[in-house]
């Protein structure tokens, strides 16, 4: 059985990390630089990171490796880094997870290659296959306990990446962003990710959502993807608030206390694993661990009650509420 | 495929019926029927500016109004782009002979420091779509590099885009180099991406901020608009 499912089946929920890219910033990476090279040039500062989440009280970290594809890596020129980049990211995690005397899991990031799949775009479904492969081996390599995919927006790019999980006999979660009026970017709802999932053929350990919008609207497609009653643990990792404009400086408008509120509230809704995303600091970790011992579990909050609490959604509808759009009428044709 | 969809002759629509089947088949994204619909109206002595206009902007439009409203995504509204592209092949170079006006060109690029050019992409793809002619820098721009593309491309609009809220600022940088060597009006400016919001484009000075591909094109087109009449 692997790390992840084992601390599944001991605990009633999980505190996964927050932030990557924003923390390296903060720790002096250049606007511009691939964050993936960090792992070979400052290891130091890659450790510092995984063990500010550790510290924090996280179950469960990702690896500096979300850009690790040759697709990403290749815009850094450092295509043919991908097995050493990857294979290092996970090498630290691994060092500082069996360092910390508690279990952690190390997750391998996995991001989106940042192409559009075919037919729309240009990546073929077997180039996908082979790139996302490529970094799980790295990963796994290096001694990550499972490869987790992340941001994702189209179930075509989410199937390929599974299918490269299987290819290497991986355990693996997966997530997508709900950006777009609730849905991905590639117009996929809430409930039809959980249709997609269940199709796999290799069944991830746990799925869910991260990044996205706000808190709020991260609840609100935790509670769609909920209302499907899927069979595996499902992830919350959403954004400490949205990003705010303030005398020449951004910063994330979601407070540690507002963190520890949507902690709990993901719970309510249902959510196994949950974690920050962008903006979300040590700090933020800190009060969501305490929320989670804390508070007992309650009932899932209604739209309303989230809004209060969180703010509002940026949408009014997702797409889960049946409420079916205004299709247009076409004049001979479909 | 339904036997009303084989039954459907384009050639023996109508001019106003081709026109509006034409606008169906870019929200379907269907390129083949595009295309040939082009070349229909070419042959009954259709102006290419008219066909471009009334047919494939018009066609374009609507497919940017149901994006902007989330009945329609990306995958589709890139699908009805290409279509959209397939039929400017065609009317590209009778354009440009007949020196009808353009609609205006647009250099593009991800700031200085960003590395995340989904967006814009989509963006380049749909303002393309849309007739605009696009000069795409690619990721990680610094106010040099659009600074020369604008000059060397003689463009209209300068798009500049970004995904991380630490790169975002660098706009502003641009923005103000322009206004210091006194080019700012020359062009429009306009800013997206993800963490971006209209506050923001102001506090910076842009023209505008397009929160999606859809919303720049339609803001591009209104400031061409505008910059046209007051010509």
């Amino acid at each position: 059985m692997d790390a992840l499912t084992k601390l599944l089946s001991e605990r009633d929920w999980l505190l996964a990390d927050g932030a990557t890219g924003t923390s390296l910033f903060a720790m002096g990476l250049e606007a511009g630089e691939a964050p993936e090279l960090w792992n070979v040039d400052q290891p130091a500062k890659i450790r510092a990171l995984y063990d500010g989440a550790i510290n924090a009280g996280s179950d469960i970290f990702l690896t500096n490796s979300f850009g690790g594809t040759a697709a990403r890596l290749k815009l850094h020129n450092a295509q043919d880094r991908v097995r050493e980049l990857n294979r290092v990211a996970a090498e630290i995690g691994r060092e500082a997870a069996d360092a910390s005397g508690r279990t952690i899991i190390v997750a391998g990031s996995v991001g989106p290659t940042g192409d559009i799949m075919e037919p729309v775009g240009d990546l073929s479904h077997a180039r996908a296959v082979e790139m996302f492969e490529e970094q799980a081996v790295g990963l796994m390599e290096g001694g990550a306990d499972v490869l987790w995919v992340e941001t994702i927006s189209a179930p075509e790019e989410f199937r390929a990446a599974a299918e490269a999980f299987n290819n290497i006999n991986a355990p693996w979660c997966g997530t997508m962003s709900f950006d777009t009026a609730g849905r991905t970017m590639m117009g996929l709802t809430s409930t039809a990710m959980v249709d997609m999932v269940a199709e796999i053929p290799n069944q991830p350990i746990a799925f869910g959502a991260n990044c996205g919008v706000g808190a709020a609207d991260i609840l609100r497609t935790v509670l769609g993807i909920c209302k499907k009653n899927p069979s595996l643990p499902v992830i919350a990792k959403g954004n400490a608030g949205i990003p705010k404009y303030v005398d020449g400086h951004i910063h994330y408008d979601g407070t540690p206390d507002l963190m520890a509120k949507y902690a709990v509230m993901a719970r309510n809704c249902g959510a196994k694993i949950i974690g920050g995303c962008c903006g979300t600091k040590p700090e933020h970790l800190i009060k969501m661990r305490e929320a989670l011992e804390n508070m007992p579990l309650g009932s899932a909050p209604t739209l309303a009650e989230i809004e209060a609490v969180l703010g509002g959604f940026s949408s009014e509808d997702d797409g889960t509420t049946g409420k079916a759009p205004p299709v247009r009428i076409r004049r001979r044709r479909k | 495929m339904s036997d009303e969809e084989d039954d459907l002759i384009l050639s023996e629509l109508s001019d106003d019926e081709l026109v509006l089947q034409m606008h169906d088949d870019l929200y379907d994204g269907m390129a083949e029927e595009i295309t040939e619909a082009v070349n229909i109206l070419l042959a009954r002595k259709w102006l290419p500016y008219d066909v471009l206009t009334k047919a494939l902007v018009e066609g374009m439009r609507i497919v940017g109004i149901d994006f902007r409203d989330g009945i329609l995504f990306v995958p589709e509204v890139l699908l009805a782009a290409g279509a959209m592209k397939g039929g400017m092949k065609i009317l590209k170079p009778l354009l440009i002979e007949s020196g009808a006006p353009q609609l205006g060109k647009m250099v593009i690029g991800t700031v200085k420091g960003d590395i995340h050019d989904i967006g814009k992409n989509l963006v380049a793809m749909m303002m393309e779509g849309a007739g605009f002619e696009v000069v795409d820098l690619g990721i990680n721009n610094p106010v040099e590099d659009y600074l020369a593309a604008l000059k060397a491309e003689k463009a209209d609009i300068l798009g500049m885009s970004a995904l991380l809220t630490t790169t975002m600022t660098y706009m502003k940088i641009v923005i103000d180099t322009m206004v210091a060597e006194g080019i700012r009006d020359d062009y429009i400016v306009l800013v997206g991406g993800a963490p971006l919001n209209e506050e923001f484009g102001k506090a910076i000075g842009a023209d505008a901020y397009c929160r999606d591909a859809a919303v720049a094109v339609e803001t591009a087109k209104e400031y061409m608009d505008r910059k046209h009449n007051q010509l």
